[in-house]
């Protein structure tokens, strides 16, 4: 794996792969030392032009525990405040000997841009561009789904037959998108809700089935279900009345809650907002997978790096190196 | 290019037999033994001398998987490997004596790695190592306490051990 931008493009057979491995990387987490040493003299940037706590805290943990060497840079506070280009800091980063760069930006297609610019050699793991993909956020759901179903089972199998229902803010979701894609390849049916206004317009394209209505979709009965953080920072019009009205038409509340079938899980990428999407008794009742997606993160995390930089790299650094 | 069949099945069911009794002999019985085998083919063989030195000693001697992949220190120099699970035996290794096992002695790195491993799980009161064929050609100083067969080998030759269990067919064959 050279880079890891999307799930769009994505096989089957790679997510299995990442997923997988996860799986081994899960299982060192549970030992007695738990640094592996597999990354040594490696060094991953976490390179942020947008807030973040999770992803990068989940990235550096994860790099840190294959003891890659780390640098953390945020856009606040750096040169990026006083006007320097992706190209720039991207050819900076290069010259620092950046292995492997994980970018978040708020422009849709900035981590496409970076991996094939020809500014640097690194890996390029995308860690969510604008509203365009958040692919590491996928894999950790899709790995939550299957270590839910299947337990110890889990390696090799895909999530053929589960239905998985996405709810919330689709629009500007790049999560709900990576995990259109990502979750659909996998074999899982998937269903979007959402108010109309709140739905893209390409979706008729997408391999989903569309619900505006919380409660019929839930009345199919489905294995998982994802609530999506209302994104008010991303918002520029008015797409529901008022916060209450959403909440009251399609959060998760105690009563959708107590709906739902035995054995299905409630997601939330996090952060949450308690009492608008999402419940107080959603996000703390045993269906909730929350904190396992958190935990997990780290080991998908530590997986696409592993498959990303401990192999022979097949590029052209060491004819660049040459020059 | 030509293959030579240097052991057969029956030749490897009887190494395995007397690497059991090697075990069991030098151990002073089954007490504190655990099985460690090496991906993929060392699992296999480990199952089944776990399954013999059960058998002799009528006790059970717990058998695991370790995996070494992400210790090797040729990471770098191949196309990504896939790691394979580990699996330690509920009752651990700390004390115990571990007796790692794999198919092929060559230069000696991957037991290097798995000693690494070890040392992330636990601490083995002693670590042997059984191996079905030692080939030579060491880069490191590690010498296996149990071996089916010594194979002298040139250095650009294969040496590959089959199991029925993993490739249909039980033979140890040399390439030149």
């Amino acid at each position: 794996m050279r880079h890891l931008l999307d799930t769009k493009t994505l096989s089957r057979e790679e997510a299995l792969r990442i997923l997988d491995v996860a799986e081994d990387m899960r299982d060192t987490q549970s030992r007695e030392v738990r640094k592996l040493p597999t990354l040594r003299g490696k060094t991953v940037v976490n390179l942020f032009f947008e807030d973040s706590t999770r992803t990068r805290i989940s990235f550096e943990a994860a790099a840190k525990r294959l003891s890659a060497d780390v640098i953390n840079f945020s856009a606040k506070g750096s040169s990026v405040s006083k006007g320097e280009s992706l190209q720039d800091t991207a050819q900076t980063l290069q010259a620092m000997g950046a292995d492997a760069v994980v970018i978040r930006h708020g422009a849709s297609g900035a981590p496409h841009t970076l991996a094939t610019s020809g500014w640097i050699s690194a890996g390029v793991v995308n860690a969510g561009d604008g509203t365009h993909e958040h692919p590491t956020q996928a894999l950790l759901d899709a790995f939550t789904i299957r270590k839910r179903t299947f337990g110890d089972d889990s390696r090799g199998r895909d999530l053929d037959g589960l239905h998985v229902t996405i709810v919330g803010d689709v629009l500007h979701s790049r999560v709900a998108r990576s995990n259109v894609w990502l979750l659909t390849a996998l074999g899982a049916h998937v269903t979007l809700v959402a108010p109309p206004t709140l739905v893209p317009q390409d979706v008729s394209a997408w391999p989903v089935r569309i619900e505006y209505d919380l409660d019929a979709a839930l009345g199919a009965r489905p294995d998982a279900v994802m609530m999506l953080r209302i994104q008010l920072e991303r918002m520029s019009a008015a797409y529901f009345p008022t916060e209450r009205e959403y909440s009251r038409r399609w959060g998760l509340d105690a009563e959708r809650l107590a709906s739902l079938p035995a054995g299905s899980i409630v997601m939330h990428p996090g952060p949450m907002n308690r009492g608008l999407e999402i419940s107080a008794d959603a996000a703390d009742s045993p269906r909730s997978t929350v904190l396992e997606q958190v935990a997990n993160g780290v080991s998908v995390r530590m997986a696409a790096l592993y498959l990303l930089l401990a192999g022979e790299r097949t590029d052209t650094t060491a004819e660049e190196d040459a020059r | 290019m030509s293959t030579r069949t240097v052991l057969h099945s029956a030749d490897i069911a009887r190494a395995l037999t007397r690497i059991s009794h090697e075990i069991l002999e030098s151990n002073k019985g089954p007490e504190d033994l655990v099985l460690l085998g090496i991906p993929t083919r060392g699992v296999t063989l480990a199952e089944r001398i776990g399954a013999l030195v059960s058998e002799f000693s009528g006790t059970a001697v717990p058998v695991g998987a370790l995996d070494v992949t992400m210790y090797r220190d040729d990471l770098h120099r191949n196309p990504t490997r896939t790691p394979r699970p580990t699996q330690i035996p509920p009752g651990g290794i700390d004390g115990r004596t571990v007796v790692l096992v794999d198919d092929v002695l060559f230069s000696g790195r991957s037991i290097r790695a798995a000693l690494d491993a070890l040392g992330d799980i636990g601490r083995p009161g002693a670590v042997r190592l059984a191996i079905l064929v030692d080939r030579g050609h060491r880069e490191l100083p590690i010498r296996p306490d149990f071996v089916g067969k010594n194979l002298p080998s040139a250095r650009d030759e294969r040496v590959n051990v089959r199991l029925a269990d993993v490739d249909g067919v039980e033979e140890v064959t040399i390439e030149s």
